[in-house]
């Protein structure tokens, strides 16, 4: 289950809706309520979850790809089962997201469609390429974290559908971190080559999975709104601070070393990490990461492929009907 | 050319004997039989269902929470359907 | 380096079980490649549950082979550290996926195949296999039940459909056959009661694949020349780079840990 802070808010309706529903509103979101799909909300409050909601979908669909990437080479029979059943959760968790998303009154097929258009955008830690095994650990440990530091939040978000989908992600999640911990630490215990594959996967990973908590915060757009409206309950830097304090001990016990050389530990305990190189990060979102044309044809592909059994469905549930009509009318 | 839309479904399921369905979840299938597949494929992985609903989202009808004030309010005041409103002497017990 | 493979002690109770889980590997395994890239994401979830079946059963029976084997083989090295020409399985369930139609093809001739052995191995003198048995068939039933649906949709869909489902039956017809082959080694088995004559299941197979057929409105071909040899170790060449990229990290790192 991946999120990404890269969601902006849109400001708020000026003038448009009756500032006594839009207080109402806000009254409710300020006592905890939860915001159910026929409930009045403000335009700018269905845009802004629309889009966070199904920017989430695409997230988890797309990071079907670099997993998916090793699913017929996993090195034992029981890391396959393990790796298929966590994509296979990805899948299912898409599925919950664009359901959730469906409640705000956009259909799958439109998200779909604005994905494969290049409209729509989806977190950009899977534009990176899968290229060894320890790719596979290092994506359940680091960015299935950095995705339950997102998540966790979320789940009291004051939009029900997307409350309640994120609780049931979240449940099906607790997996997948271990996973991926444990294929590390296998890695780490083992040999000598394994133990720098394990390493050189962490050198790889390391930054983009920073970058996965969205902008720093004096220059994350409208988050206020977002704040206010508490469909984000803590801000991007708040967030990566709390993964790295998480992280560090965890790849220490591994004997692994951050590819961080001016990483401190200040006098309250938080590791301080060095400055994020924010041009990679605005250029994979524009199209330009590794594999950023290559997750998009796979998945126009698998549209495309796709369309004529999608058809057949259709067609044969059309007939199926026609004929029990018939019946009815004999 | 954008693609049609394929029948959104509701699915409840039941966790355990004794329960009632509850909801859980939707899903796209192109008619109930595929739909009941899909719901068994999507929302029982882990053991969570042994009975499964499906029904078209559009069968639903829904109350309107506009509506809110005269559905539900006018229930709140009738406190005397709640045993809490009779008072029985603690000797008599529990009742 | 390289890992080389490992020498199997074939009696004919641990070559017939390697026989069943190589079926049931390298099918899990074709599935598997669909995971996120299936028609839409409710079958994506579908193929992967059954995926996830199969490769469930494969090692069930590799390590109950490795047990009667008495060696020191595991299900992993069963899987991962046998060639080509030591696997086992049915020619059929190592085709390419190709298209949908193909692949769900493939599915419902292996699975109402295996659902009626499975039901009949539920009565095996041997416990262990019956009780696998007893599990596998469950999930076989559910596999024919998801397989037949789709036939009869994409048979009696569009005129696309209809066409791609037709010519993926004569595809794949011809590697029908071996089903329902017995070997010589088999007699003795299926004499003790320990394994089932799966020649008896083919008039049954015929029955309820010619029935979903007619419903699909699809016709099955009338040739009767069926390829053989995957039982024997002769595959088609599809086989060998399955294999190597299965075994690619056992092979090239010899006695690492994963």
């Amino acid at each position: 289950m991946y999120t990404q802070a890269l969601n902006t808010s849109d400001g708020e309706d000026r003038g448009v809706e009756d500032a006594a529903q839009a207080a109402r509103f806000q009254a409710r979101i300020d006592a905890e309520e939860r915001i159910e799909p026929n409930d009045w909300m403000p335009a700018a409050y269905r845009k802004t979850l629309l889009r966070q909601i199904s920017q989430h979908a695409h997230s988890e669909v797309v990071g079907m790809l670099p997993e998916g990437n090793w699913i017929t080479r996993a090195p034992t029979l029981r890391r396959k089962v393990a790796l298929l059943a966590k994509i296979q959760d990805e899948c299912g968790h898409g599925l919950y997201l664009y359901s959730a998303a469906e409640t705000l009154g956009s259909s799958r097929e439109e998200m779909v469609d604005a994905l494969l258009a290049g409209k729509a955008k989806y977190s950009s830690i899977f534009n990176y390429p899968t290229l060894t095994w320890a790719d596979i650990g290092t994506i359940g440990w680091l960015v299935d974290g950095a995705a339950i530091m997102n998540q966790i939040p979320l789940c009291r978000c004051s939009y029900g559908p997307y409350a309640r989908a994120m609780i049931r992600v979240c449940k099906e999640e607790s997996f997948h971190q271990r996973q991926g911990y444990e294929i590390m630490l296998t890695l780490c215990r083992g040999s000598a080559e394994q133990k720098a594959m394990a390493q050189d996967a962490l050198d790889r990973w390391w930054w983009p999975v920073l970058m996965m908590f969205g902008p720093p915060d004096q220059v994350s757009q409208h988050s206020d709104t977002s704040t206010k409206w508490k469909i984000k309950r803590f801000s991007n830097d708040e967030l990566r601070q709390k993964f790295v304090d998480a992280t560090v001990p965890q790849a220490q016990f591994l004997g692994l070393t951050v590819p961080d050389p001016g990483m401190k530990q200040d006098a309250e305990g938080h590791w301080r990490y060095s400055e994020i190189d924010w041009d990679e990060f605005k250029q994979v979102l524009a199209g330009n990461g590794p594999c950023n044309r290559d997750r998009m044809a796979a998945r126009r592909k698998a549209h495309d492929d796709g369309a004529w059994v999608r058809e057949a469905a259709a067609a044969y549930a059309e007939k199926r009907q026609a004929r029990q009509h018939a019946q009815a009318a004999e | 050319m954008a693609t049609p839309n394929t029948t959104l479904w509701e699915v409840f399921i039941r966790s355990r004997n004794g329960l009632a369905h509850k909801h859980c979840g939707s899903l796209h299938a192109s008619d109930a039989t595929m739909a009941l597949q899909a719901a068994r494929d999507i929302y029982t992985r882990r053991g969570e269902g042994l009975s499964i609903w499906v029904v078209p989202s559009s069968a639903i009808t829904a109350s309107d929470p506009s509506e809110k004030g005269m559905m539900f309010e006018p229930a709140e005041s009738k406190i005397y359907r709640h045993p809490t409103f009779y008072e029985v002497p603690e000797e008599v017990g529990h009742m | 380096m390289a890992t080389p493979s490992i020498k199997i002690s074939e009696t004919p109770l641990v070559l017939h079980v390697l026989r069943r889980a190589d079926d049931a590997l390298i099918l899990g395994h074709r599935l598997s490649e669909w995971c996120g890239h299936a028609p839409m994401l409710e079958e994506d979830m579908a193929l992967t549950n059954m995926a996830l079946d199969l490769i469930g059963q494969a090692r069930e029976l590799y390590s109950y082979a490795a047990r009667i084997e008495g060696k020191d083989n595991d299900e992993d090295k069963l899987a991962y550290l046998r060639d080509e020409r030591q696997y086992r399985n049915l020619l059929l369930v190592e085709q390419p996926n190709g298209d949908f139609a193909r692949t769900i093809v493939r599915q419902f001739f292996y699975s109402v195949f295996a659902d009626l052995y499975w039901r009949a191995m539920m009565r095996s003198g041997d416990a262990t296999l019956a009780a696998i048995a007893a599990k596998s068939e469950k999930e076989s039933a559910y596999h024919v039940r998801h397989s037949s649906e789709w036939i009869v949709r994409l048979g009696d869909g569009t005129e696309e459909s209809h066409a791609r489902a037709q010519a993926a039956i004569e595809y794949l017809w011809a590697f029908t056959g071996e089903m329902f082959e017995v070997g010589d080694d088999e007699r003795g088995l299926i004499d003790a009661g320990i394994a089932v004559d799966a020649g008896k299941l083919r008039a049954q197979w015929l029955k309820i694949v010619s029935g979903i057929a007619a419903e699909a409105t699809l016709t099955l071909p009338s040739n009767d020349w069926m390829q053989k040899g995957g039982r024997a170790g002769r595959h088609s060449e599809h086989l060998g780079h399955l294999l190597s990229e299965l075994q690619m990290l056992q092979r090239s790192f010899p006695g690492a840990t994963w």
